[in-house]
């Protein structure tokens, strides 16, 4: 198994910075506004925009969510492993909110399809739009493409794109890795 | 371990400790579910499930049918009292009947201790015994269990006493196998005539004063006296087993604690629990009723992600 850095540490850093910078070009200041990250490796990038956007950028009452979307996933008893739940966290009403989704990898966009519908349950937004640190470029099964987007590669079926977070696995980094 | 050990609910007796942590962490999620806005996720949409119930049920079917429609499943509802079982047909040709209908997974109840295990040993489908006769009531068990948990934050280490019709009881048998796995104590009170005789070998302990039980406790889980399965007398009169072993607040009062009270429903008000007491704030028995759904769904949830496609 190899692996091949696709970003480092600091080109990490000023992606993130970015894409907040363009979050707030979008939604000033929030008031409508709410961030939910995808369980389970969603979270910790929505973590880290949510808390540049407090520290740095100054914008207050950042509603900041966790949706699970486990059992709106597509591949219930198709996939060899069995479906591990996660925490859903979502205390504040969507309905008639700009929501925005982020995920660290947007890959064939069922997560995403499965998302879409798993917010219903929590209401009828006014728009949703999709943040993504990676996104693979042609290898999507459905017609969904990210609003903000990271850095966009080219990998085949057989690598995967790993995102690792300081808070997890010790440093912020993206490997390609070579199954 | 995000998988059950089991293809089959038939008892707790075949469970692991670690399959009940899955269920109920699998249940803690579908618990968050079922208090959203919109109650229900999509993930049993190509399942199929009988309910097929050989004996009265309320709550249990009720239970069962929300839990599946929660999980999008389609449902078939079967009781005996309408069916062809009353012209003779046997147990297997019903099931097969209604499994050759492609049904993949079948909730029963059964007056017979023991139809499940033999279900499953003759039809192809998943199948979760919702009480077979006085043997087990599994998810009854497991949403007890949860509705612990849930109150006390943990199970281990927790002294429970089952009060009352130990001998008619799969409540009580499938609670007994649950709460031990788990590392809980058990101890069963009531009248001697209806304490089984070999209680002792299950490890549990055996008192006849209910004072004294309760002041040992932690949990008191009331049953119900089930008239319907006895034949003959086993206490004097309903208002002597009521005067012995009725809980009521003045009795609850005179304890030295606190302790939880709970009824795995139907309750007969005035006999083994009064009404202040059952709709006091030591009792959890709406909140069981409640738990109910989320743990059944995570039992349907589990064994329905190991049918195979």
């Amino acid at each position: 198994m190899s692996q091949k850095v696709l970003l480092n540490a600091k080109e990490v850093n000023i992606i993130l910075h970015r894409l907040a910078c363009q979050l707030i070009e979008n939604h000033n200041d929030f008031s409508n506004t709410v961030l939910i990250g995808l369980q389970p490796r969603g979270v910790f990038l929505a973590d880290r925009i949510a808390k540049i956007l407090k520290e740095d950028y100054k914008v207050e009452n950042i509603k900041l969510g966790y949706l699970d979307i486990t059992f709106y996933r597509d591949d219930f008893r198709r996939s060899e492993k069995p479906l591990e739940a996660n925490l859903t966290k979502i205390d504040f009403i969507v309905e008639e909110k700009n929501i925005v989704f982020i995920d660290d990898v947007l890959y064939s966009g069922r997560s995403i399809r499965a998302a879409l519908t798993a917010i219903q349950s929590f209401g009828r937004p006014n728009e949703i739009e999709l943040l993504t640190l990676i996104d693979r470029r042609f290898s999507r099964h459905l017609p969904i493409q990210p609003d903000y987007r990271g850095r966009q590669v080219d990998v085949i079926n057989s690598e995967k794109v790993k995102v690792n977070w300081k808070e997890h696995d010790n440093e912020d980094s993206v490997y390609l890795i070579e199954k | 371990m995000s998988e059950l050990s089991v293809n089959h609910l038939l008892g707790i007796k075949y469970l692991q400790e670690k399959d009940i942590q899955l269920i109920f962490e699998t249940a803690d999620h579908f618990k968050e579910v079922i208090n959203r806005p919109i109650k229900k996720v999509p993930s049993l949409r190509d399942i199929t499930i009988a309910n097929l119930f050989f004996e009265n049920s309320t709550r249990t079917k009720l239970s069962f049918e929300l839990a599946e429609k929660r999980l999008s499943a389609d449902v078939l509802n079967f009781s005996s009292s309408q069916s062809s079982v009353k012209k003779g047909e046997t147990l297997i040709d019903t099931v097969n009947n209604i499994l050759s209908m492609k049904v993949d997974m079948v909730v029963m109840r059964h007056p017979n201790p023991g139809a499940g295990v033999f279900l499953s040993k003759h039809v192809k489908a998943s199948i979760i015994n919702a009480g077979d006769g006085a043997h087990e009531h599994p998810t009854q068990a497991l949403l007890d269990s949860y509705s612990i948990r849930e109150k006390l934050g943990d199970v281990r280490g927790k002294k429970v006493v089952i009060v009352g019709d130990i001998l008619h009881s799969r409540v009580a048998l499938s609670n007994i196998f649950a709460l031990q796995l788990q590392g809980a104590q058990v101890m069963v009170c009531g009248p001697k005539t209806l304490i089984p005789k070999y209680i002792n070998e299950l490890g549990v302990k055996v008192e006849t004063n209910l004072r004294k039980a309760l002041n040992w406790c932690d949990v008191a889980n009331m049953l119900r006296v089930q008239n319907e399965r006895m034949d003959i007398s086993y206490f004097p009169s309903t208002r002597e087993y009521t005067q012995q072993f009725g809980v009521n607040r003045d009795l609850l009062d005179s304890l030295d604690k606190e302790i939880t009270i709970m009824h795995p429903g139907p309750i007969n008000r005035g006999v083994e629990i009064t009404s202040d007491v059952a709709d006091s704030k030591q009792s959890i028995i709406l909140d069981q009723v409640q738990n109910g759904v989320a743990v059944r769904m995570a039992v349907i949830y589990l064994l329905a992600s190991k049918i195979k496609q």
